[in-house]
């Protein structure tokens, strides 16, 4: 996987760029503002960008900002966002349009080594990859609707599907059968009223629309 | 020549002549109400408690005469004239307000301006009734005075001599139109002049009620910053510092077992002992960060960082803002802290099942209601949520209400000023 790294702090990119590169990805450039972004992917056409929030000059969201706009010129380029915080708005900003493709991480996820890198390259793919956080934030939402009717169980699956992982992925993550998954999952579906589909991202979308819909 | 008459189509001169005419039912209403009140509390004085409510009661009552007249003479008097009381909901405690009304210089002021406006509405009023009188008069004279009505028993002046009179008359009637306004203009221009003395506010008293204001907010301002500073240090004090020296005391212990060949598996339960406290620390970070200044909020205003807040509560929060323009950024961050210490209260105390916050603006003041189901009974302590609450909003000068009567439900009201 070729990767694009934009990311103010030296010490956190060449992180990433050694992270990266143990798990045989190479970084084909290393931006610090999102001035250049745009040549680069440009030049590079990499598999993904990952890129920052906080960046010079103003410090705020040009990170968001750039993500955007690279999107509109190059809709389909896999981007993962990673931030110091994450908030349900600037997801929702993000993923206004089409959402394979995107992703939207604590920066702290990075320690999870493993979980990192598989994130990268679901987004590279054109999954939709999601923090927990926002996911958190999202189900907050809608507590006393139709999500109360679902388990505590049922809940992690759709927090798990939400941040873009496969029944494989999640049956992993909670040390369960891919069967019993997949009948959570349908149990899911049915409680919120959302018909099933085939792909993972759009399985995704279909939540996040879902809980977003209030 | 038309100049000399103009003032007689100026709306002023006839809101003046309205203005001295009411000088006298209202004065004598004034000298009434206030000689009575003052006697009747006197005559009770007896019966301790109720002679002194009744004075207290005719004191609160020279606010309602101020305002009547601050407001008639806005009106007549094209005259703005500024209240100068302090509002009494400002004072706690029953004796504390009795003796603030008993000092209250302003009132006593109000108090002498309801004796004297008797003599002066008498003479004001007499004096507006009797000019008019002789110049509407005097001018339509020649139309009425040719009739026998005016003349005494003995048949009185005739012919040229009665012509005489009342050619003589309708001059008089033409200069006292002349002079009349400018009387009037006179005698308002006293009225003004008693009124902004006695019932306006001192300009010095203002000064002095500013200045003692913004004491307040400015030392609400220090507790505030006070307890900002002692709550950061406390949660780094506490959280992050212990569980970096965890961190960095398994990893040295990792390298120890490493270098001394030891076992894996300890190595390993080692450094994720490590890593599991390097990430709390970060979590924790990022929520003390978020306590001093949320990205959100400054990125994205009010709407964005309150429906955040609403998302993290485990309380179901709905959320209204309603807002044009953002606020300036002191006080959004003001509401913000507002709301995250109510929506915190409510949390933690209120067993609410549903809390409502809005926000709207309007003019100059930035309104921010935070309400919930709950069981009520919130009061404000010396150093709990509710007073530093309290010292946010007095910091930048707004106002705080709180009500919460045991049972529920409890609304809490700030209005914070936004400039212009």
């Amino acid at each position: 996987m070729r990767v694009v790294v934009l990311e103010d702090t030296v010490l956190l990119q060449e992180g990433l760029v050694r992270l990266l590169g143990g798990y045989g990805h190479e970084t084909v450039a290393q931006l610090v503002t999102a001035d250049g972004l745009i040549e680069a992917v440009e030049e590079h056409e990499p598999d993904l960008v990952i890129a920052d929030v906080r960046l010079p000059p103003t410090f705020t969201d040009e990170g968001i900002q750039a993500a955007v706009a690279l999107r509109t010129i190059r809709p389909s380029q896999p981007i993962l966002i990673l931030s110091q915080y994450v908030e349900e708005r600037y997801a929702s900003e993000l993923l206004g349009g089409d959402a394979s493709g995107l992703g939207y991480l604590l920066k702290e996820r990075v320690a999870d080594v493993k979980d990192f890198i598989d994130a990268c390259i679901r987004v590279a793919e054109g999954g939709t990859v999601l923090d927990p956080e926002v996911v958190a934030q999202l189900l907050a939402r809608r507590r006393r609707e139709p999500l109360d009717m679902l388990t505590a169980r049922e809940r992690e699956v759709l927090s798990l599907m939400a941040e873009g992982r496969s029944n494989v992925g999640i049956a992993r993550k909670l040390v369960i059968s891919e069967g019993a998954v997949e009948k959570h999952i349908s149990s899911v579906f049915a409680k919120l009223g959302l018909t099933a589909t085939v792909t993972e991202h759009r399985r995704v979308l279909a939540v996040l629309e879902h809980l977003r819909a209030t | 020549m038309g100049a000399l008459f103009r003032p007689l189509i100026q709306a002023r001169t006839w809101k003046q002549t309205l203005h001295l005419i009411l000088d006298l039912p209202l004065g004598i209403a004034w000298f009434t109400f206030i000689v009575t009140g003052f006697s009747l509390g006197l005559g009770l004085i007896p019966l301790m408690f109720l002679g002194v409510a009744v004075a207290f009661a005719t004191m609160q009552f020279v606010r309602v005469v101020s305002a009547i007249e601050r407001a008639r003479a806005g009106a007549l008097l094209d005259a703005e004239i500024a209240n100068p009381f302090v509002p009494l909901s400002d004072i706690d405690g029953r004796w504390q307000r009795l003796k603030a009304v008993l000092t209250d210089a302003a009132l006593w002021k109000g108090v002498v301006y309801c004796i004297v406006m008797l003599p002066i509405g008498i003479f004001t009023f007499t004096m507006a009734i009797t000019l008019w009188s002789i110049a509407f008069g005097g001018i339509t004279f020649p139309f009425w005075g040719w009739n026998d009505n005016w003349v005494g028993d003995d048949g009185g002046p005739s012919g040229w001599g009665r012509a005489g009179i009342l050619a003589g008359s309708f001059a008089v009637g033409v200069l006292f139109l002349i002079i009349t306004p400018w009387a009037v203009r006179g005698l308002a221009a006293m009225c003004r002049g008693l009124i902004r003395g006695l019932l306006g506010a001192d300009p010095n008293a203002q000064l002095r009620q500013r200045v003692s204001q913004l004491e307040v907010s400015k030392s609400a301002s220090l507790d505030v910053a006070m307890a900002e500073r002692t709550r950061i240090e406390r949660d780094l004090h506490d959280g992050v510092q212990p569980r970096l020296v965890v961190a960095a005391m398994d990893l040295g212990l990792a390298r120890e077992r490493i270098e001394s060949g030891g076992d894996t598996a300890e190595v390993s339960a080692l450094i994720d002992r490590a890593q599991g406290e390097t990430k709390q620390a970060i979590a924790e970070l990022r929520e003390l960060v978020r306590g001093i200044q949320p990205a959100v909020l400054t990125d994205r205003g009010l709407d964005a960082a309150l429906s955040s807040l609403a998302a993290r509560c485990p309380v179901p929060v709905t959320v209204h803002v309603n807002l044009d323009e953002r606020p300036p950024a002191q006080v959004e961050s003001a509401a913000y802290f507002i709301v995250a210490e109510a929506l915190n209260n409510v949390a933690k105390h209120s067993e609410a099942r549903h809390a409502r916050v809005s926000v709207g603006r309007d003019d100059r003041t930035l309104r921010v209601e935070i309400s919930d189901d709950g069981v009520g009974g919130a009061r404000v302590e010396p150093g709990g949520g509710l007073s530093g609450l309290g010292d946010r909003v007095r910091a930048i000068e707004g106002e705080i209400r709180i009500a919460s009567p045991v049972g529920g439900p409890t609304t809490i009201l700030a209005e914070l000023p936004c400039g212009s």
